[in-house]
């Protein structure tokens, strides 16, 4: 048996689907955050995969999925303060609870 | 033809990276998904190094296992009890939820399996650390001084934004 491309994206599409689920029924913004990491993370196992089948001598791939890396967690942590001080202002993390701009 | 060990490891990174983030998303104990949300990564950083991209795994291990994984379970500590189960969905939220997910996975599944060419893993060498680094500093076709000096500007501004929003008034 030899391990093909799709042995690797089957499972990395499986966990974005994952992910797509979880951001459309959870209500708690911390989970939704986590299923959004969830999608961010199959995204880059497909940038490695195609780099190391398709183009095994460069490296666009990897390089690409390290700013990605970088870029998710500046996100994870601008949106996890964002969520404290909504927490702090409304005492409530719930998506449907927050319904107003308050200050 | 590969070894038994090979296939054997990379059933158990599939199957792990499958079965936790099933959980991670139905679970209705947030700090559970947080957890399994961890086991995910770890089986994404078990795939770079089955991928011969040493440095890639560290990178994974270290930002998001070590350091977001942490900052999920501390603003999960501080804004809920952590023993608490999450709300049942409403049928309505979960089947459209459903929904969404399994066409997508229907589609995508469909164009993968039937355009994606079977190819073999090619042979390469790992990546070595001083490739890495002259890649990532040099300005010459195909290396990335400029994005490296883009995202050090940004994770500033991610610091500076991120203390004026959580701080006290």
């Amino acid at each position: 048996m030899e391990k093909t491309m799709l042995c690797y994206l089957i499972p990395s599409l499986i966990m974005f689907c994952c992910g797509v689920y979880g951001f459309i029924t959870r209500k708690n913004m911390i989970a939704i955050l986590i299923s959004l990491e969830l999608m961010l993370n199959s995204v880059d196992i497909n940038f490695v995969v195609f780099n190391r089948f398709l183009f095994p001598g460069s490296m666009e791939g990897m390089f690409f999925t390290l700013f990605a890396i970088a870029i998710a967690a500046a996100e994870t942590a601008l949106a996890i303060a964002i969520i404290i001080n909504v927490f702090r202002s409304v005492k409530n993390v719930d998506v449907e609870e927050v319904s107003k701009m308050k200050f | 033809m590969e070894s038994v060990g090979s296939i054997i490891a990379y059933v158990v990174i599939a199957l792990s990276i499958i079965i936790f983030s099933v959980l991670a998303v139905t679970t209705r104990k947030i700090l559970r998904a947080a957890t399994y949300l961890l086991f995910a990564l770890f089986a994404t950083a078990a795939i770079y190094f089955s991928l011969d991209y040493e440095f890639l795994g560290a990178v994974q291990i270290a930002v998001y296992a070590g350091g977001i994984v942490v900052l999920f379970v501390f603003s999960i500590l501080l804004t809920s009890h952590p023993g608490d189960n999450s709300a049942r969905l409403a049928s309505k939220k979960r089947v459209s939820g459903l929904i969404a997910a399994i066409a997508m996975l229907l589609v995508s599944g469909y164009v993968l399996i039937s355009r994606c060419i079977g190819v073999a893993e090619p042979a390469m060498q790992s990546i070595d650390m001083q490739k890495v680094g002259a890649t990532l500093m040099g300005t010459g076709h195909g290396e990335y001084l400029l994005p490296f000096e883009a995202i050090s500007v940004l994770l500033l501004a991610c610091i500076i934004g991120g203390i004026v929003v959580a701080r006290k008034r």
